[in-house]
């Protein structure tokens, strides 16, 4: 049997709150925090609503209790705002001892782009233009060794990038380096800010809802761009036990397969979700049945809701579990999704509660089944299924189950 | 204990690797140079010429590395397929950057955007051979094929994969070059790369590459060598952390044959390598990699290729070597590469 892993911090920071009180009383108030983008300068500023944490950099430097403050990315701030709070929560901060046998496995997508994008915008222009210090933050490994400098951690430390997957496949990788002794304990989670790139992105590819996105409903047109980081500090059951510490829930499964149909759509009978989902069930020693609420990855866009539906019915037959989308709160948070969703189920397992699906009216057509629509208070939520699918194919599943 | 055996490699290098069979007769002198590129092969031995018109540059070296290092281990379908990346796909990214300034957001062509997430490549090779499986990119610096190589040795370990496809790759242009200059990484004269050990000056040269090696739980005829253990940190603790690696390996130092040191001929950052071939392994043969390959994040790829050639050879390329030295039985060779104030990795490969 391998080493149980538990989750004994977390921290988030999203359009819909700065930490996990905040996030979960928008849940309770059904308040979204998609909207106007009042931040990033684009042509489609009054056009494309997107899901913004409304404060400046500096704001977030200071709440991230920065200590250098030279060049730093949104990203970073983002990441290190999350991270403090789980290693706070987990009474970690500043236990210099215990950091040492900790990693970080951190993902991100955009990286640093944030700031080199303004680089760009010169450099493109003459290539002697355009402030060094605004791209040397570019690499995805920056954030990761910027937060793991600012919280103490001088081990092991790591970053994945598989688009939209990637904090879940951080999570994954971070128990599994457990499990082998590797490290005792990891901070594990990703981080995406809002990009003049990614919005561009997304909207060559047609994919950006012009309203609030929709997941899992007929009339669907796309998702929205959010922004944020998610952190989830896990430890083994023998620390757990010799430290006598409070935990949340246990990360008791996971399941990473490849769609390998196309680079950004996903096949139409779902083959990449329904195999990463059936093998997180399995290795959590789990039936279908088991399985009280699934957070989905349900961005809205045409394609994935309804593979992910299709899917789904595979793996649960006729008894489909309650399934939400969270990213009609907090929108498509990219590389940060799974773990800002993570976070979120675990405060699901804690309060015995399944959230609510935003926007929903009209049942997809093909699926026969609808998600939640009003917050399940006093439910008996025992296990959780959160799913997280990037273009390439990438597939992640994660479970968390109440102990 | 953690171990892989090296069944198969695909690599493409600013050497002529891609067709050799082992260990190149012929070494590529850049004469005046501070960029090293790859001598990229005929893409329509593996490609169809329709598919790979779109395809970047680094996408195309990356399949085709991927796929001959399948076709070199008799796998066909990998359990897994695991990348490391320093920056990604860097000419995609510049592209849609450009074109987002160029054209003021308007009429975008989505392409590029596509390519430019880092685990584009991984992803085109699964989608290339419909392949299902663990599928997973690293993008940490100079860490990222390592933490590439561990993933994959837990998956062996945990019994959950074999035949296990990782590779390391990461490409220059001319912008990120211009870029690195500008911040100071390269040396202020071209240099010769075979003489960049000597060039006591700051600053190093540009490479890139792409190496895939297929990863297995046993030994078979086509075994190169069999890889011990992979470390990372980002503050290493000096020269005892060395020693810790090298016997949690399993091996004494005194067993360690060979060290490939990740010299770069940059004055500031070589100076702890020569504190060590000059102190603590002072009377163990050095070899060094970089005035092959150039500096990039994943050259440790090209460095355990290298070092898997060299075992299966039993025979140091005179180029390779530091200073001169004879040597009998090579046994274990220790793969250590650094970042300047910052991290390092060490790799440990041996003969079985």
């Amino acid at each position: 049997m391998p080493k149980k892993v538990f989750v004994t911090g977390i921290g988030i920071i999203s359009s819909i709150g700065l930490d996990q009180f905040s996030v979960f009383e928008s849940i309770k108030q059904m308040k979204s925090g998609i909207g106007k983008n009042t931040l990033i300068d684009s042509i489609y500023k009054d056009e494309i609503p997107v899901a913004e944490i409304k404060l400046k950099n500096d704001e977030l430097a200071g709440l991230a209790l920065l200590k250098k403050r030279e060049s730093v990315s949104r990203t970073t701030l983002l990441g290190l705002i999350a991270a403090r709070q789980a290693l706070k929560d987990a009474h970690l901060e500043g236990n210099g001892k215990q950091l040492r046998t900790t990693g970080i496995i951190s993902a991100t997508s955009v990286g640093g782009m944030d700031k080199s994008e303004n680089f760009y915008r010169e450099f493109i222009r003459d290539k002697n233009k355009g402030h060094l210090s605004d791209v040397i933050t570019h690499d995805c490994g920056e954030s990761t060794e910027r937060i793991a400098s600012e919280i103490g951690i001088d081990g092991y430390a790591s970053t994945i990038s598989t688009a939209c997957s990637s904090s879940a496949n951080s999570i994954m990788m971070g128990v599994r380096l457990i499990r082998q002794g590797i490290i005792e304990r990891a901070v594990v989670g990703g981080t995406d800010s809002l990009t003049l790139f990614t919005i561009n992105g997304f909207n060559s590819l047609m994919i950006l809802d012009r309203e609030q996105c929709k997941p899992f409903d007929e009339n669907r047109n796309g998702l929205n761009l959010g922004e944020g980081a998610g952190f989830l500090v896990i430890e083994s059951e023998e620390i757990v036990n010799r430290d006598n510490k409070k935990f949340y829930c246990e990360v008791s499964g996971f399941g990473n397969a490849c769609d390998a149909y196309h680079q950004t759509a996903s096949s139409p009978e779902g083959n990449g979700a329904y195999l990463s989902m059936k093998k997180a069930v399995e290795s959590a020693n789990l039936k279908t049945e088991n399985i009280d609420y699934v957070n989905a990855h349900g961005t809205g866009t045409k394609n994935n809701d309804l593979s992910e539906g299709k899917a789904m019915e595979r793996l649960f037959g006729k008894n489909i579990p309650a399934f939400s989308s969270t990213k009609s709160f907090t929108g498509h948070t990219l590389a940060a999704a799974g773990a800002i969703e993570a976070v979120l189920s675990v405060i699901a397992i804690q309060n015995q509660c399944i959230y609510p699906n935003l926007n929903f009216k009209t049942p997809v057509k093909e699926l026969g089944f609808f998600p939640v629509t009003s917050l399940l208070l006093n439910t008996r939520v025992n296990h959780i299924m959160s799913n997280s699918f990037g273009f390439g194919g990438n597939n992640s599943t994660l479970i968390f189950s109440k102990c | 204990m953690l171990k892989a055996y090296i069944n198969g490699i695909g690599i493409i290098s600013p050497q002529k690797t891609f067709d050799s069979v082992g260990f190149p007769n012929e070494i590529v002198n850049f004469d005046e140079t501070l960029s090293m590129k790859c001598i990229e092969p005929v893409y329509n031995q593996f490609l169809d010429p329709m598919s790979s018109r779109r395809m970047s540059r680094i996408v195309k070296m990356g399949l085709c590395a991927a796929l001959r290092c399948l076709q070199n281990s008799g796998v066909e379908m990998p359990g897994a397929i695991i990348t490391g990346t320093g920056f990604g796909c860097i000419e995609d990214t510049e592209k849609f950057l450009g074109s987002i300034f160029t054209n003021e957001e308007k009429l975008l062509n989505p392409t590029p955007f596509i390519q430019s997430t880092h685990n584009t490549i991984g992803a085109a090779i699964a989608l290339k051979l419909k392949c299902n499986n663990y599928n997973s990119t690293y993008v940490h610096r100079s860490f990222s094929f390592e933490h590439a190589l561990l993933d994959a040795m837990m998956l062996i370990k945990d019994g959950e994969s074999n035949d296990i496809l990782i590779g390391g790759l990461d490409e220059t242009t001319p912008d990120y070059f211009t870029i690195k200059n500008r911040i100071g990484c390269w040396k202020s004269e071209p240099v010769n790369n075979l003489m960049l050990k000597e060039s006591k000056t700051k600053g190093t040269i540009s490479g890139e590459g792409v190496a895939f090696f297929l990863l297995g739980n046993k030994k078979n005829d086509k075994t190169f060598a069999v890889i011990k253990s992979v470390k990372t940190a980002l503050k290493p603790g000096g020269e005892d952390d060395i020693l810790d690696f090298i016997s949690s390996s399993g091996i004494l130092q005194n067993e360690v044959d060979l060290v490939l040191y990740g010299i770069n001929g940059d004055v500031e950052h070589d100076e702890i390598y020569y504190n060590l071939t000059n102190g603590k392994f002072k009377h163990t043969p050095t070899g060094y990699y970089k005035h092959l390959c150039g500096e990039y994040d994943t050259s440790a790829s090209f460095a355990l290729w290298l070092a898997s050639v060299i075992l299966k050879e039993q025979s140091v390329p005179e180029i390779v070597k530091l200073t001169p030295f004879d040597i009998e039985k090579i046994n274990n060779i220790l793969i250590f590469n650094h970042l300047k104030d910052n991290g390092h990795s060490l790799m440990l490969v041996s003969k079985c």
